[in-house]
Formats: C-alpha cells, structure tokens, sequence
C-alpha cells in the first residue's frame, strides 16, 4: 500500500537529487548526451563575476526581506489578537495576499510601482515626498522587490503568529495585569518569549524562501536593470533555460543546497529555546 | 514601568483604540487588490491621467477583451485539471503510505519514511533539471501529466497523515483486525470517517500550491493552449504590457477560482495554514 507512493518519491523526489550532483559535473546542454567535466563547473562558479553578483543580491535582499517580514508579521499578529468589532473583516485583508498567487502580485506590483502612473509615485508627489523609479531603476529595483515580496509574505507570517498567540493561556496575561504588568509589558515580556519556537519556524521558513527568490523576479524585472536584481536562483534558471549550461546550473543548484542546509541547521540551533525543545507550538 | 496600572474594563462599548491600527493596516494590505479591480474597471485613458482617481462607470469591456486575447478559458481549465488530479492523489496515496508508515512494519521501512522526509528539505530548483531530464525521457515534455506526476504523492502529505495516524488509538483498529478484516478495509470503513481535518488540510494546501506553482510549469511547458494560468498570466503580461486595465482585469480572473475558495473555505484555509506553517 506504500508502493506507488514511495515509487513517485523515488522517481521524482530522490533519483534527481543524486541526479543533479551527477550533473554538477558534467557539460550538459539537456540536448546530447552529456560529457564529464569534473570540478570545471564549480572551479569556473569561484570566478562568475556575475554569479558572485547575484549571491550579493540574495544576501542583500535576504537580509532585508526577512526581518521586517516577521516584525511587521509579528505586530498584525498583536493589532488581529483583539476581540474589536469587524475583526473578520480586518483578518481577511491580511490573509488575502497568502493566497494570491507570486504572478498576480507581480503584476499587481509593477502597476503599482510603475514610474509615471503608478498610485505609489502619485502618492508621494502629492505628498511633497520624493518619487522613485522603483523597478525601473538599477538602484531601487532590488528594493522595490522588497517591498512587493514583504506584502506578499506579511499575511503568512501574522496568520502563523496569530495561532501560536491564541494559544497562549489567557490566565497568564491576567496574572501578570494581577501582578502589575501593564497590557503591553505583558506582550513583550510574556507573549513575544512563549512565542519563540514560532518565531525561530518563520525565520527559518522566511530565509529559506527568500533564498529561493524567483517567481516575482522573473515577472517583474527579468533580473535587470543592469543586472540589479539578478538573484541566484534567476541567474540558475537563466543558465539552465537560455544558455543551455545544465550542468552549470546544477552546480549552483548544489551550492544554493548547501548553504540552505547549513543556515537551516544553525538558525534552529540558534532559536531552538531549552525548556521547549522539540515541540514546535 | 513597575507603576500598577488600572486594569481596562472589557466590555465596554466605545469603539476600541486598536481600530485606530487595524484601519491602516488592513488598507495597506488591501490597497494592491483594490487597486488591481478598480484598474480592472477603467479605461486606458482613466489610467493615465494625473491624479488617478476612481474609475467614473464600470468598464467591463476591458474583461472580455482579457478573455478573447488570451486562451484564458484554456489555462484555467489546465490548472483546474492539474490541481483536481494533484489534489485526489495526493488524499489517495498519502493516507496508503501514510498508514502504512505509522501502522505497518516491513523491510526497511524505516529506511523509505527517513528518506521520505529528507525529500522534503531538498529546494525544488535542486531538482528543477534531472525532473525535466525524466520527464523527457517519458516523452512528457509540453503536456498536462508533466505537471501532474512529479505532484501525484507529496512527502509533507504523507508526513502529516502518518503522524495523524500515529496519534489515534491501535485499539480501534484491533477488534476489526481479530475479525479478519484487511488494512485498506479497516482505513476505509474505520478510519476514514475520522480523516476529514487532516485530509481537509492535506486537500488545502496541495491546491493552493499546485494552482500557484511557477517554476515547474514555466520549465516543462512550452505551448500556449497547454499553460496553466500563472505562466498564462505571466506571457499575457510580457504581451500587453502597459495596458493596465486589461491586465489587471486578467488578473483578476486568473485569481477569482482560488479567492472564491478562500472566502467560502475561509475557516479550513487559515487553519490548514496555521497547523502546519507551511504556504
């Protein structure tokens, strides 16, 4: 009865795994037969200036991307705790994006952001505020993803922190109101530490993804202007599916693999708190 | 601040202070999608005029034009095809190997749940190329089961129904098993009725991925009337760049069968979600 799942896994879960190391080290444009190559690909990845470029727009974009996602999750998470009338109403606004597909908010976005008509820039012109060129400029485009992807992942993160909020006891909160904690000192000092082994899942969950950066990428700026925005995984899609270099592609697949691995290792080590060691809520 | 503060009454029925944050952020999470609708309704002339305003009537036409210059019917059956297939299989095979994970002891089975679960951590872009080598060798490549068979039976699914089983008792099992009745009898006459959140979950979360996968689809397919709704959108977009409205309104229709599900689903979306953190 576990037959024809374990055969899909296999087939298409751990056959390709073995498979792209094997093709790391190999020339391969995915029409003939491949031709070994042995560490030439991963020799000739040390001296890509453009893919050391795009690791630095990963890191950048990462380091941006993931903190304010889950600070900005965290307080909606706090403001959609509240029993206030129309709180279905304010919940579903911030849900809605989960579930809106990477595509749709990239076009959404690029309309949005766009420099002559778009509502951001006619916004801040009315504002007295200074307007940006956003995907279009090479300085802001890295930045404009930011923000499109921060929208995008806000929602997950507040529904993720929503839950593990109520289920905190609510005796603890009044015990604290008791003792003279005021409501917020109670959030910070009772509610946001119980909240840890949640928090250490999202940066996890969140640095994983942002390091898989692709799908808004390829939908609004196509990694330009003037490479800005030129993430790994694009520049990966760009040397498999336009310059026919699998076995290129599949050595920056096993980096990315590797640095995905390491960070996941040590960010759960890092946020893994001792009194609630293996449970995760 | 050790001051002891008044503790607020509860129930009173001034509007609260939270409002005053939950206004602002649920427009700024709003605002795209709004945006993209009264977008959808306007004419190119209304999108480019300074300031942007509301539109001044419901422009519809720019609907039908999104619909009869793209195969816009074709790309939302695809996907409706390919998530309904992926969704059925996955509540099929993962509650088998689920089951048999968490009940049934056999020759390294232990070996096949450990890499199972190691599949999971594996980023897809890692496996984007071999896939698309297999899938050639099956002579797939442009086609619908492309799309299907690497999503027929998902690691996480069985991951998640094996605990599901590990936390129900053997003992509802046992009297039937005494009286001879098989496995796939017993999961489908006693299990089964108590399958429904985390097969609810399973069937959630399945979709929602398959309907909004990308990457796999842009890679394997190449065909206009073989796209699924996101690369659709994706190419349509490249098409008519700049014509806003007929975009938006694109958009739009490639999001309306999952925004239906979701408000009618609400409930199972956001708990589906939330139990097992994973979008």
């Amino acid at each position: 009865m576990v037959s024809p799942s374990v055969v899909l896994i296999a087939v298409f879960g751990l056959l390709p795994v073995v498979w792209a190391f094997w093709l790391s080290f190999q020339h391969n444009d995915l029409q003939t037969p491949g031709q070994w190559a042995g560490l030439d690909n991963y020799r000739q990845l040390a001296h890509d200036p453009v893919f050391r470029d795009s690791v630095r727009h990963t890191v950048v974009y990462t380091v941006l991307f993931v903190p304010i996602t889950l600070v900005l999750s965290l307080l909606a998470a706090a403001a959609l705790n509240r029993r206030v009338r129309g709180i279905t109403l304010y919940r579903l606004a911030v849900f809605v994006p989960v579930v809106t597909s990477t595509i749709a908010t990239g076009v959404i976005f690029t309309w949005l952001l766009d420099p002559d008509y778009g509502l951001v820039n006619t916004i801040l012109a009315k504002l007295g505020l200074p307007t940006s060129g956003f995907f279009s400029s090479p300085h802001s485009a890295l930045f404009a993803v930011v923000i499109m992807t921060v929208w995008g992942w806000v929602g997950f993160g507040a529904l993720i922190f929503l839950a593990a909020l109520q289920g905190i006891p609510q005796d603890l909160i009044e015990a604290a109101q008791m003792d003279g904690c005021s409501r917020s000192g109670a959030f910070w000092r009772i509610e946001v530490p119980l909240l840890r082994p949640v928090s250490g899942f999202l940066l996890v969950w969140l640095t994983i993804n942002a390091l898989q950066l692709f799908d808004e990428v390829y939908v609004t700026t196509k990694g330009g202007p003037l490479h800005a925005t030129t993430v790994v995984v694009y520049y990966l899609y760009q040397q498999a599916f336009q310059f026919f270099h699998a076995g290129y592609a599949a050595a920056i697949a096993v980096v990315l693999f590797a640095v995905i691995a390491l960070i996941t290792l040590v960010q759960l080590r890092l946020t893994r708190d001792p009194s609630t060691a293996g449970e995760r809520r | 601040m050790t001051v002891a503060q008044v503790p607020r009454r509860r129930r009173r029925r001034a509007p609260s202070p939270w409002h005053l944050v939950l206004v602002p952020v649920a427009l700024l999470m709003a605002a795209p999608l709004v945006w993209m609708v009264l977008t959808s309704l306007s004419t190119l002339e209304e999108t480019r005029r300074f300031p942007p305003g509301l539109p001044s009537s419901l422009h519809w036409a720019n609907y039908a034009t999104a619909w009869h210059d793209s195969p816009m019917a074709h790309w939302l059956v695809n996907s409706a095809i390919v998530s309904v297939t992926c969704v059925l299989s996955n509540l099929v095979l993962c509650s088998l190997a689920g089951y048999a994970f968490a009940r049934l002891r056999f020759p390294g089975s232990s070996i096949l749940f450990i890499a199972t679960l190691a599949t999971l951590m594996v980023p897809f872009q890692v496996v984007m190329i071999p896939t698309l080598l297999i899938v050639k060798h099956l002579h797939l490549v442009d086609t619908l089961p492309a799309l299907v068979l690497p999503n027929l039976a998902t690691p996480f699914g069985i991951y998640l129904l094996r605990q599901f089983f590990l936390s129900l008792p053997v003992e509802l099992e046992e009297a039937a098993l005494m009286d001879g009745a098989g496995r796939l009898r017993i999961l489908r006459s006693i299990l089964l009725p108590l399958m429904g959140p985390p097969l609810s979950t399973v069937a959630v979360l399945t979709f929602l991925s398959v309907w909004n996968d990308f990457l796999w689809p842009l890679v394997v397919i190449a065909s206009p009337s073989k796209m699924t709704v996101q690369i659709g959108l994706a190419t349509f977009t490249s098409a008519h760049y700049t014509n806003w409205p007929v975009l938006m309104a694109a958009t739009v229709l490639s999001q309306i069968p999952v925004f239906v599900l979701f408000l009618v689903g609400q409930r199972w979306f956001v708990q589906s979600i939330a139990s097992t953190g994973i979008k």
